[in-house]
């Protein structure tokens, strides 16, 4: 049976590579997307735990990560259509607007 | 070893039915308007579908030199892979499927929703702009479809009380869900045809509009794919109705009065009712495309959004409150 | 089927941690967002490897056919592609970004070899769990309330997300897009 380090292990590689995007891309959508990446990667730990000890909670705490991810997805895509309309792009370069 | 057989012949049959649809289609429309179909090729026109394949054989393959290639190449595969897996859960007699899967509605709910990456990388791989626009319209329309059409499929489920589609199917033995649950049964035909992006929803390659929509670049065995991937999702969706609302592979009421039948009988009984059916929804599917005028793309959102998904909620919650009431008393 | 268990994870985390780094790498944000549907694939195939049936095809609706067609639908919508080149042009924050991944992932992994053999193993329970009639059965009881909150959630955000996409101004004329684009605008294409 492989062993559940195994998975969290991959669930950590997977968030690490989550994290290096969202620090290197400039694309707010691409930005979103490494969000979802790391997003899952925790999923994959909480589902590996849940499964391993025979309990359902981490399974349902995916369950409603897995809503807050679409409520989440939806909202961020409209606030960025919203910066593409004033500012033609979705670099987030150019939201300095708010910057101190 | 049964369900072996099953995979190949039902795989086999689907292939084969998409050529006979396309025969068909074309005769249909030619009665409907009152003109002939294809009646050249053999008698009455009926090898038209090898000439069409080895017409289509014989073109050049043409990639839009400023598009994506490898995405213009595998974006045709996808559309027609969903629709083979699709046969995966779907009985076609007592007995007779390929896999008893436990939760096999939801796999036919996510294989559906994947269906829409082949028309969205089509659209966008081609860089025209016919194409991404067919696309996006394509990609709106799926995702707007697919919320009355699941709310319709679970109204669906209430009344065999299981996920897996071979309960659904056995539970209307005698009623066929169509006669318990008539709105359900629109809501599901409406929202197929959408999904199969036919007309009056066929916005996706409007001719006049958009040239052919996502497949405006795509030309030879590529766009036969598109063009194989079409009918077999007519086919597919009149099996999907046929099986969740007009009783699968029983006959009318057949709880009430059909006989104890021996087991190669019940099977050959259940095969052809259920492929008589099948085929009776795909003449449906052709009739309706040669009757009925397309709607605007405003209409069919408004039609999705505001009116089907309420009324499938609703049609929902009240077999819910209904079954509820009838299992336990109105106390 | 132990070894055929074996070789299952060991192909799909190989596919899901490389189709992650192709996300992350790619330049086109289409492409990003394919990968990223290949991703979120091979997720499903991992909970499956977890008996966990009923999330794995949820994943796959949800995410699959949902979420990532809603990024695919924006990124076409707005015609963005081609973002700049991002090893050339920022070299050092690249490199800055590496360390800290690597610090990261060096932490996790730290504090995880810290609990080996510790951690149980793959309980007989799992093959029930994963099942739709015991989520269900959990979820319309012990997490009723939860299951509301997450439906005024999803309520609100479409909302939400209406007033956003459609706002308009307060003498009722609609938003639109500005003529010219902001002065201290980074051209595209470098810093």
């Amino acid at each position: 049976m492989i062993s559940i380090e195994w998975f969290i292990a991959l669930s950590a590689v997977l968030f690490t590579i989550g994290a290096i995007g969202v620090m290197v891309r400039r694309n707010a959508i691409v930005l979103f997307m490494c969000i979802e990446l790391m997003l899952n990667a925790v999923n994959i730990s909480l589902v590996a735990f849940s499964s391993y000890h025979g309990n359902i909670e981490g399974h349902m705490l995916v369950l409603f990560a897995l809503s807050v991810a679409a409520a989440e997805a939806v909202v961020g895509l409209a606030l960025i259509i919203a910066l593409f309309r004033n500012t033609l792009s979705v670099d987030i370069r150019n939201l300095t607007l708010m910057r101190f | 070893m049964m369900s072996y057989i099953v995979l190949g012949v039902s795989v086999a049959l689907l292939v084969s039915s998409a050529a006979i649809a396309v025969y068909a289609e074309r005769r249909i429309a030619g009665a409907i308007q009152n003109r002939y179909g294809p009646n050249r090729v053999g008698p009455l026109g009926l090898f038209q579908p090898v000439a069409d394949v080895i017409k289509l054989i014989l073109k050049e393959d043409v990639t839009p030199s400023a598009g994506y290639r490898f995405l213009h190449t595998i974006a045709p595969i996808i559309p027609v892979a969903t629709a083979i897996m699709t046969v995966a859960v779907i009985p076609f007699g007592d007995g007779l499927y390929v896999s008893d899967m436990n939760a096999s509605v939801l796999y036919l709910l996510a294989i559906a929703s994947l269906g829409v990456y082949g028309i969205t990388i089509a659209g966008w791989a081609s860089n025209s702009k016919y194409s991404l626009l067919g696309g996006l319209r394509a990609s709106a329309q799926m995702i707007s479809y697919e919320l009355p059409l699941g709310m319709a499929v679970a109204s669906c489920l209430l009344f065999a009380g299981s996920l897996n589609i071979l309960d659904v199917a056995a539970s209307q033995e005698t009623w066929w869900n169509i006669i318990r649950n008539p709105l359900g049964g629109i809501i599901f035909i409406i929202s197929a045809f959408a999904e199969s992006k036919r007309t009056p929803f066929d916005l996706v390659e409007a001719e006049q509009e958009l040239v052919g929509g996502f497949h405006t670049e795509y030309s030879s065995m590529k766009f036969g794919m598109f063009f194989l991937a079409e009918y077999m999702h007519v086919v597919i969706n009149s099996m999907l109705i046929t099986t969740f609302f007009f009783g699968s592979y029983h006959l009318p009421f057949a709880g009430a009065w059909l006989p104890e039948l021996s087991e190669p009988l019940k099977m050959a009984l259940d095969v052809s009712v259920f492929l008589a059916k099948t085929s009776f929804f795909v003449f449906f599917f052709i009739w309706v495309r040669w009757t009925i005028g397309r709607f605007t793309f405003k209409q069919v959102m408004d039609l999705g959004w505001s009116k089907l998904l309420p009324l499938s909620i609703i049609n929902f919650v009240v077999i819910a409150s209904v079954l509820y009431f009838l299992h336990n008393g109105l106390s | 089927m132990l070894v055929m268990e074996i070789y299952a994870f060991i192909l799909l985390s190989l596919l899901a941690i490389a189709t992650s780094i192709g996300t992350v790498l790619n330049r086109s944000a289409v492409n990003s967002a394919l990968f990223m549907v290949l991703h979120l694939l091979t997720l499903a195939g991992l909970y499956l490897l977890l008996r966990a049936q009923f999330l794995a095809i949820i994943q796959v609706i949800v995410y699959a056919g949902a979420i990532m067609v809603l990024f695919l639908f924006v990124i076409m919508l707005l015609n963005v592609e081609e973002e700049e080149n991002i090893i050339k042009n920022t070299r050092f924050g690249f490199i800055g970004a590496f360390m800290v991944g690597a610090l990261l992932l060096g932490q996790v992994v730290y504090s995880l070899l810290g609990l080996a053999g510790f951690l149980p193993e793959l309980s007989g329970q799992a093959e029930a769990i994963g099942t739709v009639e015991a989520i269900g059965d959990v979820m319309f009881t012990d997490y009723l309330l939860p299951l509301q909150v997450t439906a005024i959630l999803l309520t609100s955000a479409v909302v939400g997300a209406m007033m956003i996409a459609e706002f308009t101004h307060a003498d009722g004329t609609p938003q639109d897009v500005i003529e010219h684009a902001p002065e201290d605008r980074v051209e595209e294409g470098g810093a």
